[in-house]
């Protein structure tokens, strides 16, 4: 089987394979872990469970901000029966008290830059 | 048969994942080794297509009627649509494969009252780019998941994508412009009756396939949820080669992956294959030069000729008694 025009050919292959496999050249080596978050040394459960917080705690701020702004509704009822006051700075970074080493690290490793930030304060 | 048949494959191929990941727990064949398999099945099957096109000859240009050639001076030279050099060869390209000027000609015949009418019809470009180009942001954005730290340019994207700040997560525009596309690309395969008749399985699969990817990845963003986090750690040990498969990361992660590497297979052997035979359409990167350069046919045989002073020496004789006149006389 003869090709025609190798060398161009050739060069197209080589920079489309270059371009598909490039994320592994870059993470040979190394395979970055997301760093390690700061954990609450006071408390020891979050408004919800670990496991939907991990998922879901951008639809939980979302429902407090509806509610709150909407409905002034500002006492939330988890599903273990304790009540929170519905607040991105006065609850949530009242325990995570530090934004970077615990929200950041997850956001940044994710590729996630919520916007909240423009208006709402990091501590109080 | 030509719908169902697809229909039900990609059916089964879902129940394939939830029987796999959600009973059997086969986490590591549908988290690892798949993967693998698609993706050097994806580079291998490319690489021969492109090579088996590659070995077909074409020696001679094919100038379309598309526009002027290059002619005499005092003619205007269309040079995007035929043109002579390298700069405007790649000017056609780069019309084609970021804009799709040939689809942009589509026409749409009718009868009106009896009598046949070619109309323009864009519907199918804008529906096609539209979906081509929000498929290509997607998986720009996809990067996030595959390259740590994330380049700034991925962030640029995911912002205005991101743009009305709508919904958390954000809701992003390009999520609602492929359903717009994909659906519009099946529609117009299901309702319009020509076109029906014409579509084979071949051009169902593929469609239902993008459009349960693009289903399960909006089911996972914005309604069941998944751990983002955990599937990076996934695919970082996929491109890594330190494989690690982390618990707790939903079955519709793995429907999204297998469907997808359902796509990487199945890819080079369909017509999907166009991503990479659009570099390669002869009417389109060759430059219309036929009239400047001579193109030899590499398969011409050797043809023995002879010329008119060899015929000339050879019945010398009898051509002057015929009183014919000699050219070489001619010449003294
Ligand atoms: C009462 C203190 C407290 C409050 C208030 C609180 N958290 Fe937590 N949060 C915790 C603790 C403790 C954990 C670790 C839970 C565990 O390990 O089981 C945690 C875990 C998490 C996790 C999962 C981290 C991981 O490692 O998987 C996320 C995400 C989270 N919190 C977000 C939030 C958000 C968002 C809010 C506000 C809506 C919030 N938390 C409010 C104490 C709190
Ligand atoms: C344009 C400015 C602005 C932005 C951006 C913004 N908020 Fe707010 N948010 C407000 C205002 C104003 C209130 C009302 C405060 C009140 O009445 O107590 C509020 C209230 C809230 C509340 C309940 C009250 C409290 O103290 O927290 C939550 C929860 C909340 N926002 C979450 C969010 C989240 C999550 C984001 C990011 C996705 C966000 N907000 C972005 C302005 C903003
Ligand atoms: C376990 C890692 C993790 C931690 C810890 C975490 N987040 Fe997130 N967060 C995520 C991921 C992942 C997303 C994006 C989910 C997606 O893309 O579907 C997200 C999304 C969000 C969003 C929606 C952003 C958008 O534009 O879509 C908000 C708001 C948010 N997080 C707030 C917080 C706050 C406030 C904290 C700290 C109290 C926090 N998160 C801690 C992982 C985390
Ligand atoms: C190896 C390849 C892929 C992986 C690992 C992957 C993984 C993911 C993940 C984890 C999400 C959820 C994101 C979130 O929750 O924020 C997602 C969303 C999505 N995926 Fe994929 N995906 C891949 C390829 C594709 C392809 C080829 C398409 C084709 C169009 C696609 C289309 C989508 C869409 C439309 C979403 C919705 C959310 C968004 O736009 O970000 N994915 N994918």
């Amino acid at each position: 089987m003869k090709i025609y025009d190798s060398g161009k050919i050739g060069l197209g292959l080589i920079f489309f394979i270059a371009l598909v496999t490039f994320p592994f050249w870059v993470s040979i080596g190394g395979n970055k872990q997301m760093p390690e978050l700061k954990m609450p040394d006071s408390a020891h459960e979050c408004v919800e469970s670990k496991e939907f917080m991990r998922t879901n705690h951008m639809r939980l701020l979302n429902q407090w901000r509806d509610s709150v702004v909407r409905e002034n509704n500002y006492i939330y009822v988890s599903s273990t029966g304790k009540s929170y006051v519905k607040s991105l700075t006065k609850t949530c970074l009242n325990c995570h008290s530090s934004k970077e080493e615990f929200c950041e690290r997850c956001h940044t490793y994710a590729s996630v830059r919520p916007y909240c930030w423009s208006c709402h304060l990091e501590s109080e | 048969m030509k719908i169902l048949y697809p229909f039900l494959s990609i059916f089964v191929l879902i129940i394939v994942v939830f029987i796999g990941v959600h009973q059997a727990d086969l986490h590591f064949l549908f988290g690892i080794i798949i993967p693998y398999v698609s993706i050097l099945v994806f580079l291998i099957g490319m690489v021969l297509r492109v090579g088996y096109w590659a070995s077909s000859p074409v020696p001679f240009r094919i100038p379309t009627t598309a526009g002027q050639g290059k002619t005499l001076p005092w003619i205007k030279q269309d040079k995007l649509e035929s043109p002579s050099t390298l700069p405007q060869v790649l000017g056609r390209m780069a019309l084609e494969i970021l804009l799709f000027r040939s689809l942009f000609r589509n026409t749409k015949a009718e009868l009106s009252e009896s009598k046949l009418a070619y109309g323009s019809n864009k519907w199918l470009w804008l529906g096609g780019l539209a979906f081509h180009w929000t498929m290509l942001i997607i998986i720009v954005r996809h990067y996030r998941l595959f390259l740590e730290p994330v380049p700034g340019m991925i962030h640029l994207i995911e912002s205005l994508d991101g743009f009305f700040e709508i919904t958390l997560p954000t809701f992003y525009v390009t999520d609602a412009l492929i359903l717009i596309c994909v659906s519009f690309l099946l529609l117009r395969r299901l309702l319009v009756p020509q076109i029906r008749y014409i579509s084979l399985a071949a051009d169902y699969f593929p469609l239902f396939l993008i459009f349960s990817i693009v289903i399960s990845g909006i089911l996972m963003r914005y309604v069941l949820k998944t751990d983002v986090v955990k599937i990076k750690m996934l695919i970082g040990g996929l491109l890594s080669f330190q494989f690690q498969v982390p618990e707790g990361i939903g079955t519709m992660f793995y429907v999204h992956l297998f469907l997808v590497c359902v796509l990487g297979i199945y890819f080079p052997f369909s017509k999907l294959v166009h991503m990479g035979g659009v570099f390669l359409s002869p009417t389109r990167n060759l430059a219309n030069n036929n009239r400047e350069k001579r193109h030899i046919n590499p398969w011409n045989p050797k043809v023995k000729i002879r010329s008119y002073p060899e015929y000339e020496s050879e019945f010398r004789e009898k051509m002057i008694d015929a009183e014919i006149p000699l050219e070489e006389e001619k010449n003294e």
